[in-house]
């Protein structure tokens, strides 16, 4: 098809005809100008399908200018780089910009699913909630597979996204929302008072649409005015200008979130390392919502076809680009401003005619028409569109408001229409954060009425649509008012129309599209009605209008329109859906930012990470920690490794790195008694130098930390926590003493990273350590176990606990952090002659379960207590008060029955439980089988040659001996036999050796 | 009699263009008295009536709702229907729910499109997945159709999941329930609806509970913005705005109410198609029919009855969410919202008489309620009819934060569903 | 995101930058007299809370300022921070007076305790 007939010979404001760039739609190559839009070029090559509609697959073409859009959504790039559902009015061509069209198959001329179309009479809104249902299993297995396969608009990318996103995150005195007359005005007049003012608007040019309003500021035309207006900001050292940047949502407080697009029109910007997308988090003092108005659509029958357009699209595509819709127009309006779009298509030669529903206008476009020739034809409305993937002709009948169908029509050929039904506020941004709006009659419109944040609406935003008050209206940030001399056009009223009637009845059987997306059309709306959808909400959800891409900018207001007339309430009765965020999507992956891939969350390392690393450790993540699991060496599996591991311990001795334990320092005259209050068993009575294991309940009962704490001085501990428990028991004794025990006097400091700390467990933990010539007596009389001592081991300041969590001699080794992997080369040095070796998180786990030491966490879950476990000696009979105590004696968790921990061997010593197994009073050979507790921890113990485990078991304690069953997976059943949780060294000599 | 769904009735309607489709429910006015009235239109409101009639036989009853029906949590949750639940209780209303949920739409002729496509729980750190093999052993015993898989069947399962072993937390394994699945929400409320509405319960839209009437110890009925209204039996399901309506009562509840917040991505084709859930980075995921991923992650910490959350806590899902699948980056937000969610102290439901005769409460089903509409209604209309708890209710009596008697699922999943 | 002030160390940030620690003016049983608490005022103190859909009273802590914690007297509907003061005081007079509902009970109580 020849190119000429769409792009004019001349014209076009934003492209620059000397500059040709080529791209590909749908796999063929289209030229087009800098500065084209994929909308304007595609249509300039003389195409106008541009896409298929959601539900019936009905042929479509543009429809808008920016943002609103929701016809024409396209995919962008290939593979990984794709992005399906852009709006082809934003996207802005680049040679080599790989475009195709979306929800079609196999071809967007030839789609299989416009079958839906023809069955459209069988679809109505909600179709699916009537049918579907049988026979049952369908719905899954065939309805719903189909029905998934058919939605769904463009495809998903493929692989991991190679682009970047960023956040930044600003302050603004005021931030205003859109760049054109209003936004413009508003800026300048709020830099002029000295504060710092963002101003964001999504095009890439700022004006809004001041290129296509009439009207003269001081002598000169309105965009003139704008231009300058940018300029001047752009010079302003107190102005923040952002172009391409859609404020996307306003959040309480003021926090407002913009999307910028930095590299999506220009591909070398992402060549040289800018991210593809950029999210501002700005927090403002004041907002100011300058973000225009939205035309209507108006219903009328298959007012859908490609080449239907807002009058305002067909204005911007003549004056921006030089494109124009066809040679032979009509235009459909209900207001005076698509004169405009008339005068525009007849100045670049196109033929044009005025179709008005209104029985007059007084305003001096109209009169100007007219004068100038212009074919205006008032009380009338398009009754009918010929023409499938396009427009061949019109049907033109009169009209009455009010009327339900018209009687004759005329037939008159055109090739496109551009509509309007007035004009709604963008009120997006007003709403998102609960501000009030009102109906204005004039506008047939909602508009801001009140809200509570300090945020205005201006200029359209505010329902303000001439040129001079929106100049007026825009200096209410500025000290003082400049005032300009305008000429405008005085506007005749405009007449809402809802509906524009064909000869049928509009709920037989004609398309008057409201969503033109999503496929709501007038009959649906009213068919909701009808069988007692009648909230909006309701509406809405049953019919999906204003679900679609949108979000029902275009559709939300006509189809209230539709609503008042089909219930007689008026549409303020009716009521607006509620607006969210965001204004129009935005990527997951500016939401993300940069933390993805290693910067998803902070990994926390110990001062020993490197050398866990270079012996091939492998890790698990443990909190924000990673901690080593275990070290294969060569030939090793994990398993082999951890058994390597665990007899080194008990044979000879094993280094492990303990620095993830929780350390908080304890300190002031009050530091023993608030200790007291906060573990189960007592601390103020720990002598100066020594260690006590010590049990943290919650205020409920249940175990919630553990770990021992050291009395370095009368009135100075150091408690330890579990690694997983640091931060929130650092902070949970800091809030106790600040909230309840204000009258205390101590400081509680969390130290766990600035020291690193090694177990050195095993029977020659002492040789190891003499051999680093410690500054201090470390005999077994002169430092036995549960005391502590500091000094100097191999050079390095040292603080040395005597404490075991293997049930072997142990040490635990504390330095400050820096002198860590010091420390740590010289015990691994010293040991090497007695067969040191580091282990791992895994078979400290199995040394622990031999010893039956719990873990908080395995052998509890937040549900058990201390008794639970069998510790009941360690809560205190003595204390008043400490925390949880009260709760212990609620009737349930003193009641009988309770779980309670004992161990197990099983049957066949070769055999493990699996992890978590349950136990059952009496298995079955099919489920429900009443459950008695459950596995806690479950291991092959290589010190003893046969499995362990520990349990949590309904009386357990009372049933020593007795043999359990755990049915597992796939009917076998294993036996167990309850016994006492401590499997090795019952004596305990071992710890004291 | 209403008329039948289905597609024949479909078809003769589409002759005449579907004019003659009656209302789904009526509109009555309120009566001056009834038998019993719920308080509260939601899924569980509604669900209550349909079984209080359906089981019960009690049809002189109504449904007041102070908006429109399923306008709260209803028709703002992810659809997620689960019931691999922990705790023996809950593992029981949540399966019961379940399985009402798989026939429900034949049962109210009303297509809810129950979807049990599968719902993973991903395993990412050992302690997780000792956590979840322990849930599996007890669901398994409990007779549920529940299972372990592999990080590579994972992969089957979800082609575009992030499976790399080198990640910030890598998938150890997975907890898969293949009968849990989704369902339609909305379509939830109003098949409850119109089935209750064909048994004769009044559902009455647009009613504001203004105050609850007391004489003696007992409930004598409701002040609304309707009218008063007499009954001698009324159950208070409001969700989020149980604490309002029980303090009109003089009965102080256990209750927080929260912000939680859900997203939909643009629809796109098919990519997944079964629910993730990601509890150790706090987010899950699934595809709706129309084909959006419909996104949801954990609360804000502080009260909030606004219906809109904190930036923050969406940005967290998405986060962890485009780690989990890396391709979602480039597809785009096109919605967020927030529900009103009433917290427990042990973040389990309350299904319970109260100190007051005749009153009922059923709420705190904080974040998960939608899995558990049919077996709420059920358990709760039985309780109301013989003002005793059903053996199911019984655990989720207000008697239970008295006596210690807490069901605490946080051991299995630490976020929000 | 809300913007929270500090009132001991003065320092506005972010919600992420403080902490929420739940209803203000729980009082726990067992620092009274850890001996005669009934199994209700223990659940009271454990469990129930003010829920008001308004003016509320909570307790925030300025975890990445002073680390002082602190109360906050907010609505739950408009997220206004209505004022700000010290973890073992009151709120101020006119916005006790303002509580509904069982904080206004509440508040009424400690009032009679005070004078």
């Amino acid at each position: 098809m020849s190119t000429k007939p769409y792009r004019l010979a001349e014209g076009g404001s934003r492209i620059d005809r000397s500059r040709k760039v080529t791209f590909s739609f749908d796999g063929k190559d289209i030229s087009g100008f800098a500065g084209d839009t994929l909308a304007s070029a595609v249509l300039a090559s003389g195409q106008k399908l541009f896409g298929r509609s959601f539900k019936y697959h009905r042929p479509r073409g543009l429809v808008g200018l920016g943002s609103e859009e929701m016809n024409a959504l396209i995919g962008v790039g290939v593979g990984s780089r794709h992005e399906p559902n852009l709006r082809a009015t934003q996207i802005e061509i680049f040679d080599g910009l790989a475009a195709e069209s979306q929800n079609r198959w196999p071809s967007l001329k030839y789609d299989i699913g416009a079958i839906n179309s023809k069955f459209s009479r069988f679809l109505p809104a909600g179709f699916y909630y009537k049918t579907f249902m049988w026979p049952k299993s369908f719905w899954k297995h065939v309805y719903e597979p189909f029905i998934r396969k058919a939605a769904g608009l463009g495809k998903a990318p493929e692989g991991r996204d190679p682009d970047m996103y960023e956040h930044m995150h600003v302050h603004a005195d005021v931030i205003i929302i859109g760049g054109g007359l209003a936004g413009l005005t508003a800026a300048e007049a709020a830099a002029s008072t000295g504060v710092k003012v963002l101003l964001c608007d999504e095009n890439p040019v700022l004006g809004g649409i001041a290129d296509l309003t009439a009207g003269m500021i001081d002598g000169e035309c309105v965009e003139a005015y704008t231009t300058a207006a940018a300029a001047r900001l752009a010079a302003k050292s107190n102005v923040h200008i952002l172009t391409r940047t859609t404020v996307v949502g306003h959040f309480h407080h003021n926090y407002l979130m913009a999307f910028e697009r930095v590299g999506d029109h220009d591909p070398a910007i992402l060549a040289s390392g800018a991210p593809k997308h950029r999210l501002w988090k700005i927090r403002a003092d004041k907002v100011v919502v300058a973000t225009g108005a939205l035309e209507r659509p108006i219903a009328f029958a298959n007012n859908d076809r490609p080449n239907i357009m807002l009058a305002s699209a067909v204005r911007g595509l003549l004056d921006r680009y030089g494109v124009t819709p066809g040679s032979n127009g009509v235009v459909f309006t209900n207001n005076d401003d698509a004169y405009l779009t008339a005068f525009a298509l007849k100045k670049a030669g196109v033929n044009v005619r005025i179709v008005d529903s209104r029985s007059r206008s007084d305003g001096t476009l109209v009169k100007r028409a007219i004068a100038a020739g212009i074919d205006v034809q008032l009380s009338s409305v398009i009754s009918a569109v010929e023409g499938t993937v396009g427009v061949t002709a019109v049907k033109i009948a009169a009209y009455r408001k009010g009327q339900g169908r018209v009687i004759t029509e005329k037939r008159v050929d055109c090739d496109f229409i551009a509509m309007s039904g007035g004009w709604n506020p963008a009120l997006h941004i007003w709403c998102h954060n609960g501000g009030k709006i009102q109906f204005d009659d004039r506008l047939q419109s909602f508009r801001p009425k009140s809200h509570t944040d300090n945020i205005v609406a201006i200029g359209a935003a505010n329902g303000t649509m001439s040129v001079e008050a929106t100049l007026a209206e825009a200096q209410t940030l500025a000290k003082k008012t400049k005032t300009f001399k305008v000429e405008e056009p005085s506007r005749g009223a405009l007449e809402s129309l809802w509906f524009a009637p064909a000869t049928g009845k509009y709920n037989e059987g004609n398309k008057h599209f409201i969503d033109f997306q999503n496929d709501v059309t007038a009959a649906d709306l009213e068919l909701a009605q009808r069988e007692g959808y009648e909230s909006v909400e309701h509406t809405k959800r049953y019919t999906t209008f204003g679900m679609a891409t949108d979000q029902g900018k275009t559709s939300n207001l006509n189809g209230l329109g539709v609503i008042s007339e089909a219930t007689g309430k008026t549409i303020p009765e009716i009521g607006v859906t509620t607006f969210r965020p965001p204004y129009t999507p935005y990527s997951f992956g500016s939401i993300a930012g940069s933390l993805t891939n290693d910067l998803f969350l902070p990994i926390r390392r110990t001062p020993i990470f490197e050398w866990h690393m270079e012996h091939g450790a492998v890790f698990e993540p443990v909190g924000q920690w990673r901690r080593s699991y275990t070290y294969p060496q060569a030939s090793e599996d994990k398993h082999q490794a951890i058994n390597r591991e665990i007899l080194c311990v008990r044979n000879k001795v094993g280094l492990l790195d303990a620095s993830t334990l929780g350390k908080i320092e304890i300190k002031g005259p009050d530091a023993a008694e608030f200790l007291d209050r906060i573990y189960t068993n007592t601390f103020s009575t720990l002598k100066v130098g020594k260690c006590r294991y010590g049990l943290m309940m919650n205020e409920l009962g249940f175990l919630t930390d553990d770990g021992v704490t050291v009395r370095l001085a009368e009135d100075h501990f150091i408690m330890h926590t579990t690694s997983g428990g640091a931060d929130r028991i650092g902070a949970w004794l800091e809030e106790w003493l600040q909230t309840e025990w204000t009258q205390y006097k101590v400081f509680v400091t969390p130290v766990t990273e600035q020291w690193a700390q090694f177990a050195v467990a095993g029977p020659r933990a002492r040789d190891v350590l003499s051999k680093l010539s410690p500054d201090f007596d470390i005999s077994n009389e002169a430092f036995p176990h549960m005391s502590f001592r500091q000094g100097l081991i191999g050079g390095y300041p040292v603080r040395v606990y005597r404490i075991s969590f293997s049930g072997e001699l142990s040490y635990e080794v504390a330095t400050p952090a820096n002198f860590g992997q010091g420390l740590w080369n010289a015990i691994m040095e010293a040991g090497d002659e007695f067969g040191l070796s580091a282990y791992g998180t895994e078979a400290l786990h199995v040394l622990r379960a031999e010893k039956g030491y719990i873990v908080v966490g395995d052998e509890s879950d937040g549900t058990v207590t201390p008794i639970d476990v069998g510790l009941e000696g360690m809560v205190s009979k003595k204390k008043p008060d400490f925390i949880g105590k009260r709760s212990l004696e609620q009737s349930f968790l003193k009641g009988p029955n309770r779980k309670q921990l004992v161990g197990l061997f099983t049957a066949d010593p070769t055999e493990v439980l699996p992890d978590g197994a349950y136990a059952v009073a009496q298995a079955k050979d099919k489920p429900p089988m009443e459950m008695i507790g459950q596995v806690t921890s479950t291991y092959m113990s290589p010190t003893l040659g046969r499995s362990i485990a520990m349990a949590l078991i309904e009386n357990g304690r009372a049933r020593m001996g007795e043999v359990i069953s755990f049915p597992l997976e796939g009917g076998k059943v294993m036996k167990a036999t309850i016994t006492d949780t401590v499997f090795y060294d019952k004596e305990g000599g071992r710890i004291h050796g | 009699m209403k008329s039948k769904y289905s597609i024949f009735s479909l078809a003769r309607n589409a002759k005449n263009y579907h004019k003659d489709w009656e209302k789904a429910w009526r509109s009555p006015a309120p009566k001056a008295e009834y038998d019993a009235v719920i308080v509260g239109g939601g899924g569980h409101g509604l669900a209550t009536a349909y079984y209080l009639a359906k089981n019960h036989g009690l049809t002189n009853i109504a449904v007041v709702e102070k908006g429109w029906i399923g306008g709260g949590n209803t028709g703002r949750n992810t659809t997620i229907i689960r019931s691999n639940y922990l705790q023996d209780s809950s593992i029981a209303i949540y399966e019961l729910a379940r399985s009402l949920y798989e026939g429900l739409s034949q049962d109210l002729n009303y297509n809810m499109m129950f979807s049990p496509r599968g719902v993973l729980m991903l395993c990412q750190t050992e302690h997780e997945f000792r956590a979840f093999k322990r849930t599996a052993h007890a669901n398994r015993l409990a007779g549920l159709d529940c299972r372990m898989v592999t990080p590579a069947e994972v992969k089957e399962i979800v082609p575009i999941i992030n499976t790399d072993p080198n990640c910030r937390y890598p998938i150890l394994g997975a907890y898969y329930q293949p009968r849990g699945g989704t369902g339609r929400h909305d379509a939830v409320a109003w098949g409850y609806a119109r089935a209750a509405d064909a048994l004769g319960v009044d559902i009455i839209q647009n009613c504001e509970v203004t105050g609850i009437t007391r004489e003696g110890g007992r409930v004598t009925g409701l002040s609304t913005t309707r009218g008063e209204i007499k009954s001698k039996k009324i159950g208070v399901v409001t969700a989020g705005n149980v604490s309002t309506i029980m303090d009109m009562a003089g009965v102080r509840m256990p209750i927080e109410s929260l912000c939680l917040q859900a997203l939909v991505s643009e629809p796109i084709k098919p990519v997944i198609d079964c629910v993730v859930m990601a509890n150790t980075v706090h987010g899950y995921m699934s595809q709706s029919d129309k084909g959006e991923l419909v996104i949801g992650g954990g609360t804000d910490p502080y009260n909030n009855y606004s219906q809109r959350g904190s930036f923050t806590a969406l940005e967290h899902t998405v986060t962890a969410l485009v780690e989990t699948f890396p391709i979602i980056s480039r597809l785009r937000m096109l919605r967020q919202w927030g529900g009103i969610v009433d917290m427990t102290g042990d973040r389990s439901p309350i299904l319970s008489k109260t100190e007051i005769e005749g009153l009922y409460v059923n709420c705190g089903w904080g974040t998960g309620g939608f899995k558990a509409i049919p077996g709420s209604g059920f358990v709760f209309a039985d309780t109301m009819a013989n003002d005793r708890p059903h053996k199911i209710a019984e655990p989720f009596g207000l008697n239970r934060f008295a006596e210690g008697r807490l069901i605490d699922e946080s051991v299995a999943a630490a976020v929000a569903h | 995101m809300l913007v929270v002030t500090c009132p001991i160390c003065n320092a506005s940030g972010d919600e992420t930058d403080f902490h929420y620690g739940g209803q203000a003016h729980v009082r726990r049983p067992a620092t009274a007299d850890p001996l005669n608490i009934t199994d209700e005022e223990q659940r009271d103190y454990l469990f129930i809370r003010h829920n008001p859909k308004g003016l509320h009273f909570e307790r925030w802590r300025c975890d990445r300022g002073c680390g002082k914690w602190f109360h906050a007297a907010r609505d739950t509907v408009t997220m206004e921070f209505k004022a700000t003061y010290g973890i073992t005081e009151l709120p101020p007079v006119e916005l006790m007076k303002e509580a509904k509902g069982p904080w206004a009970d509440y508040f009424k109580m400690r009032m009679k305790e005070k004078a």
